[in-house]
């Protein structure tokens, strides 16, 4: 049990955070009604209300998010490297260039078959 | 700090590197080679990837260290990451040259006006201008000769694997384009993409069950290495409810890809949804990839805690071939009711996993299931290539009612399929009898004979079912207009012709083969 009173203890100071965070900014806050505050933030395009006709998004969204999320692992596994790249030497080198190749060979098709163009 | 490079032995490794690397060539071409000689680019690449992988294979296979006691042969190799030994090389075989004869059923154009059964533009809702654009222009996608290279990269791995990481990787390389080729028929779109979403959505949530079970046995034994859970499982170290289900959510994971009951309702949708090529490739080939990696996950790593996982093989198996059978009676689609078969297929080849163990007399469980899967993946190919054939005005005529009065029609490709039924039936004379035998007799001799008494009546079951639509072809009339059997370019021909050739054969001689499963010997812990 000793091993998770931090975790406990953790969990229950964020929980407290949040509770605490908004409790206060009820109270205190100004309220000044703005239409821009009722829409999504930072999430692309209006999910509702959907378009006459089934409401399909462009898949351009799709591909940039998934593109971006390629370039976050690929960035994941290249901290590690450049902290001991002296260690690993010219092996640790030529398995990241192929690591890197793999990732490019992703990306050289989105780009040649139109993937990175925006219309 | 020291850093030691790891140890990878690239030469031994070359079948899968192979087939990886024809894979990524594969998407180059997709992204630098003009659009008109894609399509001839990539099958070449794919066939010459794939016989180039098999002769790897080959080399390797004649090359294994042989280890302790002679039984097990092979290394274990990329710093114990996968295991390359008899099985492993076995099923790589068996894989390759059932890929091979499926790239021959992707290549196919010959029956639909020139064009490939694959969607000209994925991407193009059913039923729009868009759709009916690309179908005009001839557009069609290449991409699958990739795709269906990385899958069989991922099954390769899938049984070699020694640690459940890879092996999980392995799931997932697999998987993920199954999921993306089931959804790219030309016709039938919706049922299509209705299948590709469905095997997506049921076969993330399998994955989820293994990597549980994954976690449960890290926390029982503290590796994810087989060599070391088995350890840990003979000392019984630890606690026995981690283990326990642990083993029951891999097994989840596990039989949901060999489509065994109660996992197997993603099948027929599945099977009758995709491209048929693709549902050819992957009945024949995901099957024998899963069910490598489960021989070797259960009798390496869990091997001596055998009789907490028994029963529940043996519940499993008279459940799929139960269902199987039973099920596959009232299908009216001709690919479902193939499906329904594979699952009794499944249960039958689970029979023989619970079957006699290496070192003893006669035929050992993991001999007479390399033996069934070889001829059941030839069966399937062969069974799925004649189906592509049988066609109307609006693509494959599935319906049962429209096979009839097949027989007078086309006598030889009715006769093929007939042929093609009948073993997997299992009458004598055809590989479908010899794999029976052959896993019947291995669990007889390890002591489950009462579930051979139930595979036999079910296998009964299951007889009739076949001799149903060998009835319909020959003795029903033809319901309105006969569907036209299309003649094939060579590329079908070629596939029915080997897998026609392997169910004679193997039935009549199953001798060489069977001595070269009993030969791949025992898994290397």
């Amino acid at each position: 049990m000793e091993l998770y009173t931090p975790v406990i203890a953790l969990a229950a100071i964020a929980a407290g955070f949040a509770v605490f965070s908004i409790v206060m900014s009820v109270a205190t806050g100004p309220r000044r009604y703005n239409r821009a505050k009722l829409d999504s933030y930072e999430c692309g395009i209006e999910p509702t209300p959907q378009p006459i006709g089934g409401g399909r998004v462009p898949v351009k969204y799709f591909i940039t998010a998934m593109l971006f999320i390629v370039f976050d692992i690929e960035i994941i596994f290249l901290y590690p490297w450049a902290v001991a790249f002296d260690a690993m030497g010219i092996f640790g080198l030529v398995e990241m260039v192929l690591f890197i190749a793999t990732v490019a060979i992703a990306y050289v098709y989105v780009w040649r078959r139109g993937g990175l163009e925006w219309d | 700090m020291s850093f030691e490079a790891p140890h990878i032995e690239y030469a031994t490794l070359s079948p899968l590197l192979i087939v990886f690397g024809v894979a990524l060539v594969g998407v180059l071409v997709e992204a630098f080679v003009p659009r008109r000689l894609r399509y001839l680019v990539q099958s070449v690449l794919a066939l010459v990837g794939l016989v180039a992988a098999l002769a790897a294979t080959i080399w390797v296979a004649t090359d294994l260290t042989v280890r302790g006691d002679g039984a097990a042969r092979g290394s274990i190799v990329a710093e114990g990451a996968i295991a390359v030994d008899g099985p492993s090389v076995f099923v790589w075989g068996t894989l390759l040259l059932l890929s091979l004869i499926s790239v021959l059923l992707f290549a196919e154009r010959h029956l639909d006006g020139g064009l490939s059964a694959f969607a000209g533009q994925a991407a193009a809702l059913p039923g729009t201008e868009a759709e009916r654009q690309a179908s005009t222009r001839g557009l069609e996608h290449t991409e699958v000769y990739p795709l269906m290279m990385f899958a069989v990269a991922g099954m390769m791995l899938f049984p070699a694997s020694n640690d459940l990481l890879t092996m999980f990787v392995a799931l997932e390389i697999l998987s993920l384009p199954l999921y993306l080729l089931c959804g790219l028929a030309r016709r039938r779109r919706l049922l299509s993409q209705e299948a590709a979403l469905k095997y997506f959505m049921l076969g993330a949530f399998s994955s989820g069950f293994f990597l549980y079970g994954v976690a449960l046995v890290y926390g029982f034994s503290g590796s994810t290495h087989l060599a070391a859970i088995a350890e840990a499982v003979n000392g019984r170290i630890g606690g026995q409810g981690l283990l326990l289900g642990g083993i029951a959510l891999i097994a989840v994971g596990m039989l949901f890809k060999v489509g065994a009951a109660p996992f197997h309702s993603w099948t027929p949708d599945v099977y009758q949804g995709a491209p048929t090529a693709v549902t050819a490739f992957m009945a024949a080939c995901t099957k024998i990839a899963a069910f490598g990696a489960l021989l070797r996950l259960f009798y390496v790593a869990f091997g001596s805690a055998e009789r907490d996982w028994t029963p529940m093989i043996w519940i499993v198996a008279i459940l799929t071939m139960a269902v199987g059978s039973v099920f596959a009676l009232s299908q009216t689609d001709i690919k479902r009711m193939l499906a329904y078969s594979s699952v009794a297929h499944a249960g039958f080849l689970l029979v023989g996993f619970v079957g006699l163990h290496e070192g003893g007399e006669g035929i050992s469980s993991l001999q007479s299931v390399l033996f069934y899967l070889v001829t059941y993946g030839f069966m399937t190919v062969g069974a799925f290539a004649v189906v592509t054939l049988v066609r109307d005005a609006g693509g494959e005529a599935n319906h049962l009612a429209r096979w009839a009065g097949l027989g007078k029609e086309s006598p030889l490709v009715a006769g093929i399929f007939a042929f093609f039924l009948l073993a997997m039936a299992g009458i004598p004379l055809t590989s479908g009898f010899t794999g029976k035998w052959a896993v019947f007799s291995s669990a007889a001799q390890g002591g489950a004979w009462p579930l051979v008494v139930i595979a036999v009546l079910l296998s009964v079951v299951a007889a009739f079912f076949y001799l149903r639509v060998i009835v319909l072809m020959y003795f029903s009339d033809p319901v309105g207009d006969a569907p036209a059997v299309a003649v094939p370019s060579i590329l079908t021909t070629v596939t029915i012709a080997i897998g026609l050739a392997a169910t004679v054969v193997l039935g009549i001689l199953p001798g060489p083969v069977l001595d070269l499963a009993a030969d791949a010997g025992a898994f290397i812990r």
